[in-house]
């Protein structure tokens, strides 16, 4: 009775079906994250591994990135502000741009594409091999060893990654400016922080944990419910990408409001 | 050879569906202490679904599966855990841990599980293990450097580190030349001498459920339909089903 009905559902409503126990079923998964992490065993070998393996996969290309954002940031902001003769406000321009947002967004994005991906293609190929379930079957909680380790250490990693990526976007930007301006590197530094505030600084390490999180938690949920093979690990790699680059967006634009609230209060 | 009424593991009436894929309709089967029980059954009849209920990876919809006097229905994780402990689950594709060396993956649940030990009682285990599945020298490789017959064994290596009172092999000739499955029919008895364990041996290898089997029992439909000695259930096969795989297996 109840199957023929199911059948019979509207293509959208079939649809929304989906969505919505996708979205039950993430929360769970989320849950399940935040009642394990408390307990023993913690996992610090397991941990540290990750927290390496996640340094050393991302730090090549955030450094390149970082470097060259902050020269053509910097290049690209100097004839609006050289109009009103005010370039000698570029540094304090560029360090709040990178401190609060361009430093955290090209981070996290950078490190969706390069962590997120491995992470969701690694936990994928586990699942759809077996090893998930040999973990379970020796009684070891493959929840806690895959995937609680990995997500605390992306959410550690990345706003360590983000100071990194904020350093060498200002140093690709102080490279611009002296050879413009002519400005020292003790001058540019000064002016670099005099501009923002404890405030800055703060959020944009919290939204970075937030970031490291979101991607941590996105890979190990898109591979833990991959299935149909290795054509399934593909697709949980993509879409761990997709899904937390999404999802890094959106709380990027929650933060800002957040903390403009705070800041305007 | 074993005694009748000692019973390892006794399923009784279990039912297990996939949406509207009904796979096991209604499944009884005892193993026996200190005997080799081969499971047959073409593809996609249940038989791994069947032992993965059994150590608690599926559920099943109705019936009850005791093993060693437990019924596992509604065990808490930590029971289910210490139960798991006694079974040695060796997977239809080896399910080697292919970030860990053969090493690695043969301490894992050994040093997870066993507080306490020291470093050389671990490798000495190790090896042990290593040696009597005839593969020391893999010991430092990664599991894509074996091929498939050192992965089965490997893998069967790694469930005995916990020294498993009961066996559950997914089809372990499946997919190997002949001469590595008398290996592995071989390796199959020597455990059964050695750790005295009881097993379930699932097959679509006749030579394998002949040699490595004491009984059998053959699943079709969802449902045990012979049960008995090799010769009770092929001799006198009346069930062409039946009869077609004995021919498959040795007239071809
Ligand atoms: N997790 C699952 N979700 C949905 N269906 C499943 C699941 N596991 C197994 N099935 C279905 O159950 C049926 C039996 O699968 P099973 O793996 O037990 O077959 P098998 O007898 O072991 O076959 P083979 O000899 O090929 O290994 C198949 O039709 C399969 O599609
Ligand atoms: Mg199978």
């Amino acid at each position: 009775m109840s199957e023929k009905s199911e059948n019979n559902k509207p293509v959208l409503t079939k649809k929304l079906d989906k969505f919505l126990t996708g979205l039950a079923n993430a929360f769970r998964f989320v849950k399940r994250f935040f009642s394990e992490v408390w307990f023993p065993p913690y996992e610090f070998k397991e941990i540290l591994r990750q927290c390496y393996e996640i340094g050393y996969r991302s730090l090549p290309l955030i450094s390149l990135t970082g470097f060259i954002v902050g020269i053509v940031f910097t290049n690209q902001s100097r004839p609006s502000l050289s109009e009103f003769g005010a370039t000698s406000w570029l540094p304090a321009l560029i360090s709040i741009a990178i401190i609060r947002a361009m430093g955290p967004l090209v981070t996290a994005l950078i490190a969706a594409g390069k962590v997120g991906s491995s992470i969701g293609a690694e936990i994928g190929s586990m699942k759809v091999t077996e090893q998930i379930d040999a973990m379970e079957v020796s009684a070891i909680n493959p929840f806690k060893y895959l995937v609680v380790s990995r997500t605390i250490a992306t959410t550690l990693m990345i706003p360590i990654l983000v100071l990194y990526t904020d350093f060498v976007a200002l140093i690709g930007s102080f490279i611009n400016v002296n050879q413009n301006e002519l400005v020292s590197l003790s001058t540019f530094f000064v002016q670099v922080f005099e501009a923002v505030s404890f405030l800055d600084v703060f959020s944009s390490l919290i939204k970075s944990l937030v970031f490291g999180f979101t991607i941590g938690i996105v890979g190990c949920y898109k591979g833990y419910n991959s299935s149909n093979g290795t054509e399934g690990v593909g697709k949980a790699a993509n879409a761990s990408v997709v899904m937390s680059m999404f999802l890094i967006f959106i709380e990027e634009l929650l933060a800002l409001q957040i903390v403009n609230a705070i800041r305007y209060a | 050879m074993h005694s009748e009424d000692e019973k390892v593991v006794e399923i009784r009436g279990v039912k297990k569906s996939f949406d509207e894929n009904h796979v096991l309709r209604g499944v009884d089967l005892d193993l026996h202490k200190g005997e080799n029980l081969v499971v047959l059954g073409k593809s996609g009849t249940g038989k791994s679904v069947l032992i993965k209920l059994m150590v608690g990876l599926l559920k099943q919809d109705e019936g009850t599966i005791t093993i060693l006097g437990k019924n596992t229905n509604n065990l808490k994780l930590k029971e289910l855990n210490k139960l798991r402990l006694k079974i040695g689950f060796a997977f239809q594709a080896s399910a080697l841990y292919d970030s860990m060396t053969v090493r690695e993956n043969l301490e894992f649940p050994l040093v997870r599980n066993v507080k306490n030990l020291t470093r050389k009682e671990i490798n000495k285990k190790v090896e042990g293990l290593l040696d009597s599945v005839g593969l020391p020298k893999t010991i430092n490789q990664m599991p894509a450097e074996l091929s498939g017959g050192q992965k089965k064994r490997i893998g069967i290596a790694r469930t005995l580190i916990l020294e498993p009172e009961i066996m559950l092999y997914d089809e372990p000739t499946a997919g190997l030349d002949p001469t590595t499955c008398i290996d592995i029919n071989n390796l199959i008895n020597q455990v059964k001498e050695e750790y005295n364990t009881s097993s379930i041996v699932i097959t679509h290898d006749l030579t394998c459920a002949k040699v490595t089997g004491d009984r059998m029992a053959v699943l079709i439909d969802g449902q045990f339909q012979a049960v008995g000695t090799f010769e009770e259930v092929f001799a006198q096969a009346t069930n062409p089903r039946i009869k077609s795989f004995y021919d498959y297996n040795f007239i071809q």
